[in-house]
């Protein structure tokens, strides 16, 4: 008997150690960035001066922040065509069979490949294609991470859809076929209305992918610490300036790339966490 | 009568033209996702392929002067990516160390305690370390364990950060997979005499092992190309490195430094190459577990 409680205690012990680990990230954060915060207050959000030369120094989020939710809703925005389409496709019209399988498969593989490789591939194929098209001269920028982007989070966005879309009740499909309805009109009055929340949900998981994405990004967005004027312009995304940045930073730059990950901590949680209550809600 | 019969009859076929039209593009569209895939597939292969001999493998990443000198004689650039696949099997092998056990007796905890104000806790901040940013967990394992513990960037720090990065998918994957397996299998061995502890380690893990295993596996597969929270940590070395206390490079790693040195940028593809069949042999490996060792009950 003894032994048992012993032993419940040690797996408690388990949960206790990933508790303390998350209250130790969220703590490590809050005390690295006290000096930035202490220094600009909120002005460290708002202002878009990021200027790191001693005497003068000045570090303002603000540029970084208007990049990260630019790129990111951005690709969400181009994402969603092709991320609903699949999730139709594995969802309604073909749950089972060989193109199914084909095409799950293809997304699994999608989302296996590292986010350095989807960099290499939007430098060497993407890049030269903005060029050629003329909508920008260099190929780097907003437009170019936000296209990468969109087809790195094409299975977050479908897997989730697909499950929600595959939940929607058999007999109400069935009762507007047995009224009449095309197949498209069902998608349109019956799959939609039912499935939106969690399709909804789907995106927001996917977005908050989008937002913490690093590698890729770095490599195309042109790493530009002004405010982007226009979606082709260069910029630079809060992960991204962390990669870049971290790495010689000292006093004040280091606090505030420390406090550049705090934000981005935050904005990713409730993203996440706001998704995860959603999906909760459908499958209870 | 007549003039609306055809109009009903107009209506009808602009209905069905419609759904046609729909599922068509709906098809072409999904369809037309999986074509950055095949480039991508087809730009490794096509240009990575050349690199990978012998040597690729067992000799480390040549300096810039070198590349520039075979280049020069034109040459195949020598040297290899010794160094990345030993620190990247050192790195993700001390993850896994870590995150492994306690994902593993977090998992059961979950699985065992459904109700309660710390299990929700404990569900609650899995959820939130799964949303979080590679680089943010960098970040973490800078302050944590390259500031204090180390006085430098290490292989530990990278693995730390990827450890904190693979917990999330073991903890869910044991849970669920645990969840699944009746609990009369649970009964029998309890009601036999056998201890809690003994029940679970004997009679649950070997059960649930399928569905455990995938989620490892997964989780490795996640983190072996992680690039960002190693740029913060391991940072990188050019020669093969077996102390865990100094800085190390892996494969994710020279893709990078690769990139941004031009007398290297032939030796990307290659290196690319190695790091995605390792992925996608991962990969396979988990759903040839799935398939094989599913337990019916």
């Amino acid at each position: 008997m003894k032994s048992e409680k012993l032993f419940q205690y040690f797996l408690k012990s388990g949960g206790i150690l990933i508790l303390m680990m998350a209250i130790g990230i969220v703590a490590t954060l809050i005390m690295g960035s006290i000096p930035t915060f202490k220094e600009f207050g909120f002005k460290f959000i708002f202002s878009s001066n990021w200027n790191p030369t001693e005497g003068r120094e000045s570090y303002g989020a603000l540029p970084f922040i208007i990049g990260t939710i630019l790129t990111s809703v951005l690709a969400l925005i181009m994402t969603f065509p092709f991320a609903f389409s699949i999730a139709l496709f594995l969802g309604e019209y073909f749950k089972e069979g060989r193109m199914a399988s084909i095409l799950k498969s293809m997304i699994d593989l999608l989302a296996g490949i590292p986010s350095v490789v989807y960099g290499l591939w939007g430098f060497y194929t993407i890049k030269p294609w903005i060029v050629e098209l003329g909508l920008n001269a260099q190929g780097f920028g907003i437009f170019t991470s936000s296209l990468v982007l969109a087809i790195m989070i094409i299975p977050y966005a479908s897997s989730l859809s697909a499950e929600v879309i595959n939940m929607v009740p058999a007999n109400l499909k069935e009762a507007a076929y047995s009224l009449g309805a095309t197949r498209f009109e069902v998608v349109k009055n019956v799959i939609i209305p039912n499935a939106g929340s969690g399709i909804f949900a789907g995106y927001i998981l996917a977005f908050g992918r989008a937002i913490g994405e690093t590698m890729a990004v770095t490599m195309l967005i042109g790493n530009s610490n002004q405010i982007p004027s226009n979606l082709f312009d260069l910029g630079n995304t809060m992960a991204s300036l962390i990669a870049n940045q971290f790495g010689e930073a000292e006093g004040l730059k280091y606090t505030s790339l420390v406090a550049m990950g705090l934000l981005l901590f935050i904005i990713t949680g409730i993203l996440n966490l706001a998704g995860k209550m959603i999906m909760k809600k459908i499958t209870a | 009568m007549n003039s609306s019969n055809s109009i009903s009859k107009q209506k009808l076929k602009w209905r069905i033209f419609n759904d046609k039209l729909f599922s068509i593009v709906m098809m072409t569209l999904a369809f037309v996702s999986a074509l950055p895939l095949l480039s991508i597939l087809f730009q490794l292969v096509k240009k990575g392929y050349k690199q990978i001999r012998l040597n690729f493998f067992i000799e480390v990443a040549p300096d810039t002067m070198q590349a520039m000198m075979a280049k020069a004689n034109h040459e195949i650039i020598p040297g290899g990516i010794a160094n990345g696949i030993v620190g990247t099997l050192i790195i993700v092998g001390l993850a896994s160390l870590i995150a492994i056990p306690l994902g593993l007796i977090c998992g059961i905890y979950l699985s065992e305690t459904s109700k309660g104000k710390m299990a929700n806790a404990v569900r609650l901040v899995v959820d939130m370390l799964q949303g979080i940013p590679s680089i943010v967990l960098g970040v973490i394992a800078y302050i944590w364990i390259v500031k204090p513990v180390t006085s430098g960037f290490s292989a530990l720090a990278g693995s730390v950060a990827l450890s904190i990065m693979m917990l999330p998918s073991i903890i869910r994957s044991t849970e669920e997979t645990l969840k699944m397996i009746p609990s009369t299998l649970k009964e029998a061995a309890l009601s036999l005499g056998v201890p809690y502890h003994r029940t679970i380690f004997k009679v649950l893990l070997p059960t649930g092992m399928s569905g455990i295993s995938t989620g490892i596996i997964l989780g490795i597969s996640r983190i072996a190309g992680e690039t960002a929270p190693l740029m913060l940590t391991a940072l990188g070395s050019s020669a093969i490195n077996l102390d865990i206390t100094q800085p190390s490079s892996a494969i994710p790693l020279l893709v990078w430094e690769f990139y941004n040195d031009p007398n290297l940028i032939d030796l990307i593809w290659g290196a690319s190459l190695i790091l995605l069949l390792i992925i996608f042999l991962l990969n396979l490996g988990a759903k040839a577990i799935v398939k094989k060792w599913k337990v019916q009950y």
